[in-house]
């Protein structure tokens, strides 16, 4: 398994990288951790003419704060944002997510925003972008915009970018006063994909849940603060929503099975969270 | 801006075990493939070449990578750690070398270069682990033959050992199973 032939171009800047990219389009790849590129390069699932390495682009490994939001510019990589201090306080739900983000060694290599852009239905990042609200920056040489993480995630390994456009930051809101957070994850090993993966945002008059790994994006679903059966019906109601299908990691019915239990103990927790 | 063409070799040097390397390497060529067939330094393994078993794990920059997951232009200018690497000299293990061969902790060897290049990696950022860390931190690697006990056995004495406190007698103690 290795790659098939592509040129190699270490970007200077963001608008030498925008440059190429807005000159080879859908032939060209933006790299940068490369832990989800590289895997559809070894098994020729991508095959690029050109790929465009970012990380050495200055500025764009540092993590900022613009009010309520944190940035999280393309160069970041996972164990960065990881270990910043203080992150369970800003953005709880980030800090339980993350350890479960692939594994140490790959965390140490993998961007946040290399996470947004591959969009597999069962990784954390997405879930967590879906579950928070948040938003998606990108960036051609044309414009800036920026996409809600709910309309950016368009389908299985489907974005909402242009061929023309790169990630250029995602964007977290920061953990809000009288709201609880959870996240919960089953997978065959810590740091696989995840079977179902399921992100609870909870405050006194409702209770949000997304859920990875069961359609072909994380989905969100918002719900009164219910209990007892009321709960049950609700999350029974979402889970055969979510069409699950059968895999060689889990049948369909797994996964609505987890998407009820793991559902209800996330919104648990982050119930408890709030009290 | 440099550009590498696709289908020309490239001079790329960075640095092996704190010795200077270089290799022509086209774009496309994996590290594994540049550290094992380009510079003959074979004690870095290759499973499954897409990020799974971590048989492969180098140290870039002191940090851990799969060096199947990164391209050989990648490593331009850094600092690369393998577990050749790893011994103080030549005949002496390192101290986590040594706990391994005293607990068993390995059999057919494929997966142990990686994951001690990954201890090792984890140990200076986490001088003392819990059980629980480490075995998360093995959970990127699959080993096939030890069932992972004796790993953890020998990186928790190893850990110890780092830290100065003395050898505590080689214990029965099975780790508790989490
Ligand atoms: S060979 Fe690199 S992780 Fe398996
Ligand atoms: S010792 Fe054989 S795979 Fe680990």
């Amino acid at each position: 398994m290795k790659p098939a032939a592509f040129d190699y171009i270490r970007a200077g800047d963001l608008s030498e990288a925008l440059d190429v990219l807005g000159r080879h389009g859908s032939d060209a790849r933006i790299i940068a951790g490369g832990q989800s590129l590289l895997p559809m390069l070894n098994m020729r699932l991508a095959k690029p003419a050109v790929l465009i390495d970012i990380m050495g682009i200055a500025g764009l490994e540092r993590v900022g704060r613009e009010g309520d939001l944190i940035v999280v510019p393309a160069g970041v990589r996972q164990a960065a944002l990881m270990k910043r201090p203080g992150l369970a306080g800003e953005q709880p739900l980030l800090a339980a997510a993350l350890p479960w983000l692939g594994h140490y060694q790959t965390r140490a290599r993998g961007t946040i925003c290399g996470s947004a852009a591959h969009a597999d239905p069962s990784a954390e990042i997405p879930l967590c972008l879906v579950a928070l609200d948040g938003e998606v920056r990108l960036r051609s040489r044309r414009r800036r915009r920026s996409v809600s993480a709910a309309d950016f995630f368009s389908g299985m390994m489907v974005t909402d970018k242009a061929d023309d456009e790169l990630i250029e930051a995602v964007a977290f809101p920061v953990a809000m006063t009288g709201t609880g957070y959870a996240f919960r994850e089953v997978a065959r090993r810590h740091g696989d994909f995840a079977i179902v993966g399921c992100a609870a945002v909870v405050t006194r008059d409702a209770v949000h849940l997304a859920v990875a790994g069961v359609a072909d994006r994380p989905q969100r679903r918002s719900f009164p603060p219910l209990a007892g059966s009321a709960l049950t019906d609700a999350l029974n109601g979402f889970a055969w929503e979510l069409d699950a299908r059968d895999d060689f990691h889990a049948t369909a019915r797994l996964r609505r099975d987890l998407v009820r239990s793991l559902g209800q103990s996330t919104i648990g927790e982050a119930q408890r969270c709030l009290a | 801006m440099p550009r590498l063409n696709a289908a020309t070799r490239h001079r790329v040097a960075f640095t092996l075990n704190g010795k200077p390397v270089s290799l022509e390497a086209e774009p496309r060529l994996l590290a594994t493939d540049a550290l094992r067939h380009g510079l003959g330094a074979t004690g870095t393994h290759v499973g499954c070449e897409h990020g799974v078993c971590g048989a492969c794990t180098i140290q870039i920059d002191g940090q851990p990578a799969r060096a199947c997951l990164t391209l050989a232009v990648q490593l331009e200018g850094a600092a690369v750690t393998t577990v050749e690497g790893l011994a103080p000299e030549r005949d002496r293990l390192s101290v986590m070398q040594a706990a391994f061969r005293r607990h068993h902790a390995l059999q057919c060897g494929f997966c142990t270069a990686g994951i001690l290049v990954s201890l090792d990696a984890y140990l200076r950022e986490q001088p003392a682990p819990s059980e629980q860390e480490l075995r998360e931190v093995l959970s990127g690697h699959l080993c096939r033959c030890t069932g992972y006990t004796p790993i953890i056995r020998a990186a928790l004495e190893a850990a110890a050992c780092l830290r100065g406190e003395p050898l505590s007698q080689p214990s029965d103690r099975e780790p508790a199973h989490v």
